[in-house]
């Protein structure tokens, strides 16, 4: 067995001196898939440190009227939270899309962020795997990868990154709060996660030693439209083939005001579709418009041998979501 | 048969004991110095074990020892070779066992398990099924003993010159069966005796193959199979966990689980064969069949061959006067196929019936008039009388309850939005099986009986029926009746497989009681202490060859959307009418009903495991990405029967129920599609790429 030291963290301060003395550490939240992870030997921490008892646990309204969500709020209560359903449907449906009842009452935040591909290749000891084990090369490239990448991919690895969660965050333009050493920082949620390029075992921008410590979720989206939408294998506890987070505003003559629009599933990062929404500024805010924008994001999709129907998916999915929103953006001027 | 408990909705006897924890299962025996052990699967998927290196695992925490092909005990040869563990070095695919590591507790095991290094010399593999494979090959049967090949006719000249036809393809992937709760054996010694605690669908083949594995009598051997999670024909036979088990606690002289972890379970444990059909029908106008041929290829591995009788359903179905229905098979370096679930009729009505409705849409007719149009008199194969065929009535039945006759045929007729909606029917069929039993009846002095048979309940409800069979026959009410089952000590009894389970125990079981009731009207006074006991063997009887065509039947109704932004493909209602002989308790029988066609819906919608051909084993090894069907996927689900009076069974006039809830089920879901898309799709399950791929190019773009 591979024997691990239990740290429990009561204050922020605490977890991070612990994060700080123990490089290496895991933060333990609801451990719903570090805990698979090290049942099945991809994680070997020597120390974990349970952040579950921090201060960090409540959704609160700030003065400038962007929200902040603690690290360790529960999936589920986050999913319920009047003001998220209130102002951000993306994100309280996204997180619905995502896993099982069970799973999301335990799920954190902050663990949504980190969790690791699902990908099966990552996951089997026994298999090459670039983020397992830089330099083992990668079994799904030529193995099965109905599920894999399709943007963003390198030679080094093609996994996708599972969260639903992360998608809304990133179309709705949320910002992942840290604490480290050198202090506290903040990283746009769609620059949060990385893509593999040559370090595919490096998920994110998150630096060793660091805590999560929240995610805001900024006042200018609050009052827009938005939704997420996934396509899966069966109608529950299924990781996306593709998803959809869109938020929209539109001004009075029907042109696009603002746009937040983000993929998942499609890439090791939820993917901030930046050509779409900068075609889409200022344009009318009809299907057409929608379909050219998001074909013009899909142009750079390099599907691999089999998951190339993700494109067509993808595509349909995006136009779909926009289209609501712009109808309901119309409704709520008629009002 | 007389009386008011058979039929009745009776509730599960143990239903209580399992949902408050106290059912045993075959794990949780915590015996005194019980160790676990955890078995290490190989990494190539052909070649041979060079060495096995144990040195760092011996020395981990806990460890008690490190079983291989060099030290472990010798075997005598099994005739199943897929439990011949560890007893040479070869490797027949991936995830076959090369090691077995037990320890104190399971997490030392584990990971002592990941400390032995195994060399290998590994040899080049092929693990992909093709239907023009060239080491495909003719076998002599097909599974349960079917002739691989059965003709009559002209089959080909009769298609050939039919004035409709239909020519297609279909395939089906390689299905597991993933019972709740893995495969699972708790082995311990009491001196020569061997006792195991095991998860298995029947415990008197589990009790015989130890015996001839360790050379034991099988009276020093006890089994134990009070509570099974569920099997769905993985447990049918006995598997690698009992004899590892076994062998671990006799090296190790302490009580030994074996619980395979859910991802070994894909390799070790069967899986349903894929199988790749061609299916060629030729009709007349008026829709009666002048020729059929189904001609299936599938896969089974190098060290056993299986054969998914996939076209042996096309023997029994419809009256044609020529027909081929012959069976290829495939040696490839996969793991060993098995029994999943109504193996042969589920995947081979899938394709048969999927064919009859392209058959019914070449022709412009109703598929359910079409089925109609060619009910057969006598069983075409064999020329056979049917004891009971009641599928006219059930599709009629099916059809009246379903709203069929508001149905517009047209495909892609009817949308909601951005849905398209579609029904489709189809028929299913399964034959009766019985097999001999042993059973012993008990009257005894305070008014109760006791009934003692080695049953296995593998959630179907066994205890609670066979309760029923003897209060019916001794006329006494069900609460005075007790049960026994699950024990290697009891009566011996056959296995809860081929859904002849409560027609083969229920006869003896009723023999008993019959014999029983007879000696109480000899007696006079009160009972002795010990009772009066009468036992009974249905052997000859049981198992003696019918002059019937016996087979259950029905018809599956099912009603889907298919989303067009998607591909996603929802089920909203399905409906079943069965015709199964009697039906001897309605709660439980309902139960087995919806439940065989929910595991039609996952076949038809999101079941399918992947064959990696780079690494030669099956990418789906949780639950997670092995999609059952979820709660949210599974709408109304209605089951109905009519019942039959067929006096060609068995006492209770009984046909099993377990297996034909799912047979044809993913057909109807799969019609369901055409007809709400128009896109005939032929490969399962469908899936939203394949659909919206489908879609798309049906609309050109």
């Amino acid at each position: 067995m591979k024997p691990f030291a239990y740290v429990r963290a009561g204050t922020v301060e605490e977890a991070t001196g612990a994060l700080a003395a123990h490089p290496g550490a895991r933060c333990l939240g609801g451990g719903t898939n570090l805990v698979d992870l090290m049942k099945l030997g991809v994680e070997r921490p020597d120390v974990l440190v349970d952040v579950t008892r921090l201060p960090l646990d409540t959704v609160e309204e700030l003065p400038d009227g962007s929200l902040r969500v603690g690290a360790t709020v529960r999936n589920s209560d986050l999913a319920a939270h009047p003001l998220v359903r209130d102002r951000y449907p993306a994100l309280s449906q996204a997180l619905l899309a995502g896993a099982s009842g069970q799973l999301r009452n335990a799920a954190t935040t902050g663990g949504n962020l980190l969790q690791r591909t699902r990908c099966p290749y990552f996951q089997d000891l026994s298999k090459p795997c670039n983020k397992r084990e830089p330099g083992s090369g990668c079994g799904a490239r030529e193995g099965t990868h109905r599920d894999h990448a399709v943007l963003g991919h390198s030679a080094h690895c093609v996994a996708t990154h599972p969260s639903d969660m992360s998608v809304a965050l990133a179309a709705l333009g949320a910002r992942v709060e840290l604490l480290g050493d050198d202090g506290a920082r903040e990283i746009p949620a769609d620059r949060f996660h990385r893509l593999p390029g040559d370090h595919p075992e490096r998920d994110t921008e998150i630096r060793p030693g660091e805590l999560i410590t929240g995610v805001l979720l900024p006042a200018a989206t609050a009052s827009l439209p938005s939704a997420y939408r996934k396509a899966r294998d069966r109608a529950s506890y299924a990781f996306a083939l593709a998803s959809v987070a869109a938020v929209l505003g539109t001004a009075d003559d029907g042109t696009v005001t603002h746009v937040g629009l983000a993929f998942g599933a499609l890439a090791h990062k939820p993917w901030r579709a930046e050509r779409a929404e900068a075609a889409l500024r200022g344009a009318p805010a009809t299907a057409d418009a929608f379909a050219h924008a998001v074909g013009l994001e899909l142009e750079a999709a390099r599907p691999l041998r089999d998951n190339g129907y993700k494109v067509p998916l993808a595509r349909n999915l995006a136009v779909d979501v926009l289209t609501r929103l712009a109808r309901t953006a119309r409704t709520q001027e008629d009002r | 048969m007389t009386g008011t408990a058979l039929g009745a909705a009776a509730e599960r006897r143990e239903g209580h004991l399992k949902v408050t924890g106290g059912a045993r299962y075959a794990a949780e025996h915590p015996l005194p110095g019980r160790a676990h052990a955890w078995p290490v699967p190989a990494t190539v998927a052909r070649g041979r074990v060079t060495a096995v290196d144990t040195t760092a695992a011996l020395d981990l925490p806990g460890v008690l020892t490190v079983l291989t092909h060099e030290n472990a005990p010798r075997l005598t040869e099994p005739g199943d070779p897929t439990l011949a563990v560890l007893q040479d070095p070869g490797v027949p695919h991936r995830g076959w066992f090369v090691a077995l590591v037990v320890a104190r507790t399971l997490e030392e095991a584990r990971a002592a398990a990941g400390a032995v290094r195994v060399e290998y010399a590994v040899e080049d593999h092929d693990v992909t099924l093709t239907a023009d494979h060239p080491e495909a090959y003719e076998p002599e049967t097909a599974n349960a003993g079917h002739p691989a090949r059965r003709e009559y006719g002209d089959p080909d000249g009769a298609v050939d010159s039919a004035p409709v036809r239909v020519d297609v393809s279909y395939r089906v992937p390689p299905l597991h069966n993933h019972p709740m709760e893995p495969h699972t054996s708790t082995a311990h010694w009491e001196g020569d005796r061997l006792v195991v605690h095991t998860s298995s669908q029947g415990g008197n083949a589990v009790r015989a193959t130890l015996a001839a594995l360790f050379e034991l009598p099988e009276d020093r051997i006890t089994v134990d199979t009070r509570h099974v999670g569920g099997g769905f024909g993985s447990k049918g036979t006995p598997r690698p966990d009992v004899v590892l088990a076994a062998m671990a606690a006799r090296e190790t002289g302490r009580p030994v689980t074996v619980a395979l972890p859910r991802r070994q379970l894909a390799a070790v444990v069967g899986h349903r064969a894929p199988t790749l059909h061609r299916l060629r029908l030729g009709a007349g106008p008026d829709g009666r069949l002048t020729g059929l041929t189904h001609d299936i290829v599938t896969h089974s591995s190098r060290i056993k061959e299986f054969v998914e009788q996939a076209a042996v359903p096309a023997r029994v179905m419809y009256a044609t006067p020529s027909s081929r229905t012959l069976h290829r098979v495939v040696r490839l370096d996969v793991p060993s196929p098995s029994w999943m679930r109504a193996p042969g009729e589920s995947p081979g009505m899938y394709a048969l019936e999927s064919a009859m409705d392209e058959l019914a849409t070449a022709l412009g007719m109703d598929p359910v008039q079409l089925r109609l149009r060619n009910e057969p008199d006598r069983e075409p194969d064999s020329g056979k009388p049917f004891s009971s065929r009641n599928l006219a009535a059930c599709l009629r039945e099916g059809a009246r309850r379903f709203g069929w006759d508001r149905r517009d045929p047209r495909p892609g007729a009817r949308t909601e939005g951005p849905l398209l909606v579609g029904t489709g029917v189809a028929a299913a069929t399964y034959p009766v099986l019985v097999q001999p039993s042993t059973a012993e009846a008990r009257a005894l002095p305070d008014g109760t009986f006791t009934v003692r048979i080695n049953a296995t309940d593998i959630g179907t409800g066994a205890r609670t029926v066979l309760a029923q069979v003897a209060a019916d026959t001794l006329g006494v009410p069900l609460e005075r009746v007790r049960t026994e089952i699950g024990d290697s000590e009891l009566p011996s009894a056959s296995l809860a497989g081929g859904s002849s389970g409560t027609a083969s125990w229920g006869w003896a079981v009723h023999d008993a009681c019959t014999r029983l009731g007879g000696l109480l009207g000899g007696l006079t006074g009160r009972l002795p202490a010990e009772g009066v006991t009468a036992r009974a063997d249905t052997d000859g009887r049981a198992n003696a060859e019918s002059p019937y065509a016996r087979h259950a039947f029905g018809a599956h109704f099912a009603e889907v959307t298919v989303d067009t932004v998607t591909g996603e493909v929802r089920v909203r209602r399905m409906l079943g009418v069965f015709a199964a002989g009697r039906v001897l308790n309605a709660r439980t029988a309902r139960s087995q009903f919806i439940g065989g066609m929910v595991m039609g819906l996952g076949m038809a919608l999101t079941e399918g495991s992947t064959m990696d051909a780079a690494f030669g084993d099956f990418t789906e090894s949780d639950l997670a990405s092995y999609h059952v069907p979820a709660h949210a996927d599974v709408p109304a689900v209605e089951a109905h029967w009519i019942d039959e009076d067929d006096a060609h069974l068995n006492p209770m006039g009984s046909k099993g129920i377990g297996e034909i809830g799912n047979v044809g089920s993913a057909a109807a879901v799969g019609n369901a599609v055409h007809h709400a898309t128009g896109v005939r799709y032929r490969e399962l399950p469908l899936t939203p790429d394949k659909v919206l791929a489908g879609l798309t190019s049906a609309r050109g773009g």
